[in-house]
């Protein structure tokens, strides 16, 4: 351990630099704490990376911001596919109940045409059937003899 | 002859297994200040962690050719300065200089103070000592930061610094001067 991290102060022989640069003696006392704050710092900050990879180092290698890059293009790629996916399936979805609206439309009118189809047979039915008057009743038995 | 052979063997083993647990030694004692130089140097906290690996690397290939004529941590700091030379001068890299895109900005990096017994307002007042202290160190050239991050940061003697740096100890105390002189001067501004 050296002489300024057991006391807190720059080495001995590191004031003669400081002093010799300036005369301001309150710049310099300033410098002095400035200059120790500095190494403060990066120790503190030396020892917590330090330290940091090594824990990290016995696992898998972290890179917060590759994978944060990863995660947010894996978001982009999912969220585009997926509504490319729900696009279709919508798309899907809007065309199957068109059919089945047109096949229904179609059933209709198919029901209502054999509807009106019957009720021509059968008005046609109800006016063929109809007796024949007796004033044609002789002529109506000619052509059954006719026909035999 | 025979007893020889097998002997001969044996002997190196034992001294490459010496050499082994020499370096796992200066390894476990320097990595970390070694770290924190780069670190330092860096503001890049992967940066500074890849290029400890290459300088440790680096060592472990040329652990036999270290002699010892200078203290094993004046050699890995060579090195790793070397190491951080080539990583600055390399062209492909020259784009991610600029960009700095893994370098903390100087607030950031200044957000890292000991946990100590300070007044919330002692603590705002080291902040921003150690922010003006980064912002001047940014302004340094790269031999000027070297020294002085040698210095204040590893409290290297100046004998150490020329020695590592190869520089004399009058070059040295130049550039510590001036830039002391850049901090003084930020610390100035921001009175």
């Amino acid at each position: 351990m050296s002489v300024w991290e057991k006391s807190g102060e720059l080495p001995d022989d590191a004031h003669d630099e400081l002093q010799s640069a300036g005369d301001d003696p309150i710049l310099d006392l300033k410098l002095d704490e400035a200059l120790r704050n500095f190494k403060l710092s990066v120790d503190a900050w030396s020892e917590a990376a330090y330290s940091t990879r090594r824990v990290v180092q016995s696992g898998p290698r972290r890179n917060w911001r590759r994978a944060a890059a990863w995660a947010l293009g894996c978001a982009l790629v999912a969220s585009s596919v997926s509504g490319v996916v729900y696009q279709r399936h919508e798309r899907q979805v809007a065309a199957k109940q068109a059919a089945v609206r047109l096949a229904e439309q179609q059933k209709r009118a198919a029901d209502l045409q054999a509807a009106s189809e019957e009720k021509l047979l059968a008005s046609v039915d109800s006016d063929i059937s109809q007796q024949i008057p007796s004033a044609m009743e002789p002529l109506a038995q000619m052509a059954e003899d006719d026909s035999k | 002859m025979a007893a020889g052979s097998i002997v001969e063997p044996m002997h190196s083993a034992t001294a490459a297994d010496i050499a082994a647990d020499e370096f796992s030694r200066v390894v476990t004692a320097h990595r970390p200040q070694i770290f924190r130089f780069l670190l330092a140097s860096t503001r890049d906290v992967d940066l500074a962690e890849t290029l400890t690996q290459e300088c440790f690397l680096k060592a472990h290939r040329n652990w036999s050719s270290f002699r010892g004529d200078s203290s094993a941590m004046t050699w890995l700091m060579r090195i790793a300065i070397n190491l951080q030379k080539d990583h600055w001068r390399n062209r492909r890299m020259r784009f991610w200089r600029t960009t700095r895109t893994n370098s903390v900005d100087l607030d950031e990096a200044s957000e890292w103070l000991p946990s100590g017994e300070s007044s919330a307002e002692q603590k705002m007042l080291a902040k921003e000592q150690v922010r003006h202290v980064w912002k001047a160190v940014e302004g340094l050239s790269e031999r000027q930061r070297t020294v002085f991050l040698l210095r204040y940061v590893e409290e290297r003697e100046l004998s150490e610094i020329a020695a590592t740096t190869g520089l004399s100890e009058g070059t040295v105390k130049a550039h510590l001067s001036r830039a002391v002189g850049r901090v003084r001067t930020e610390l100035g501004r921001g009175k």
